[in-house]
């Protein structure tokens, strides 16, 4: 453990890393303003999560964690979606 | 005697710290994954009432806290590099200044809120109950709840960072034991995470 050197990230890989989620931030605005019908939550949905997987890998530093920590929220978000999928199998085919 | 004085430090461990802040987040996932469950089927069975009480809700302003809350997520993520980095001025300056993005959120959530009241729109309100119909029920009774949990979280997140600057400030949160501020980070993150999800679900319904 101690000789391990603790990772630190400079200033301003920070700074970029906000500059991304903030474009993506106005991204997800445009593209539910065009009227793209159904396709549009999905659209807002995927730039949530490509925003969300910045956040937990740079800010939440999951990029220079231990693998075990990844692998621990990979399963976390696994067990969301399936519960989402089995809900709605239940409610899609009522 | 070095030797002595380093085991009579009381135990340290920054990995488990991390893990135990990481479980902790998990059961906040869960939580409000749940709740986000609840919104999806409500929405797949009023998908129109969803569409029309969400144009009640001011994007600008609903862009405008993302933002705030972004930077806050990149000024409490530098104090950590500042931290390991050993400069306490700018550590300390960096946690004040998200203290007071935190603060500028709750204030635009608070005038935000004021105007669903002048509205007439609050949980249970005669106005949503009589004129309104059932899926705007829904929809404005998970929005309350939903900001309301997280604009809790941001109350709670602003104590944990209140708490570890006061720490950093007497030298007890320092290079070598910084797991205090580091899961303080992480649990805004969490904060601004959540958020990430809300500002498309409700704000974004077109």
């Amino acid at each position: 453990m101690e000789n391990e050197k603790h990772h630190i990230v400079p200033y301003k890989v920070y700074i970029y890393i906000l500059v991304a989620l903030i474009a993506m931030t106005f991204m997800s605005i445009g593209i539910t303003k065009i009227n793209l019908g159904e396709y549009s939550v999905l659209g807002a949905m995927i730039f949530a999560t490509l925003k969300s997987i910045l956040v937990l890998s740079w800010f939440m530093h999951l990029k220079f964690d231990q693998p075990f920590l990844r692998i621990m929220v990979g399963f976390v978000a696994l067990l969301f979606f399936a519960v989402i999928f089995i809900t709605f199998l239940d409610y899609y085919f009522r | 005697m070095e030797h002595v004085a380093q085991h009579s430090d009381p135990h340290y461990d920054q990995e488990a710290s991390k893990l135990g802040m990481w479980l902790f987040i998990f059961t906040e996932l869960l939580l409000f994954g749940g709740l986000f469950i609840v919104y999806a089927i409500y929405r797949f069975l009023n998908p129109e009432a969803f569409q029309m009480a969400g144009h009640e809700l001011n994007i600008t302003i609903g862009a405008i806290n993302t933002i705030i809350l972004l930077v806050s997520s990149m000024t409490i993520a530098m104090s950590t590099s500042a931290l390991q980095k050993k400069n306490k001025g700018l550590t300390v300056l960096l946690l004040e200044i998200t203290i007071m993005l935190a603060l500028i959120f709750l204030i635009n959530k608070y005038f935000e809120w004021g105007v669903k009241f002048d509205h007439g729109i609050w949980p249970g309100s005669e106005h949503l109950l009589n004129d309104m119909g059932h899926g705007e029920v829904l929809f404005f009774g998970l929005y309350f709840v939903m900001t309301g949990l997280h604009a809790l979280h941001i109350v709670i997140g602003m104590i944990i960072i209140i708490v570890a600057l006061n720490k950093v400030q007497k030298g007890t949160v320092h290079a070598d034991r910084p797991s205090l501020l580091e899961n303080a980070g992480l649990y805004w993150h969490l904060v601004d995470l959540i958020w990430i999800f809300l500002f498309p679900l409700f704000y974004l319904i077109h």
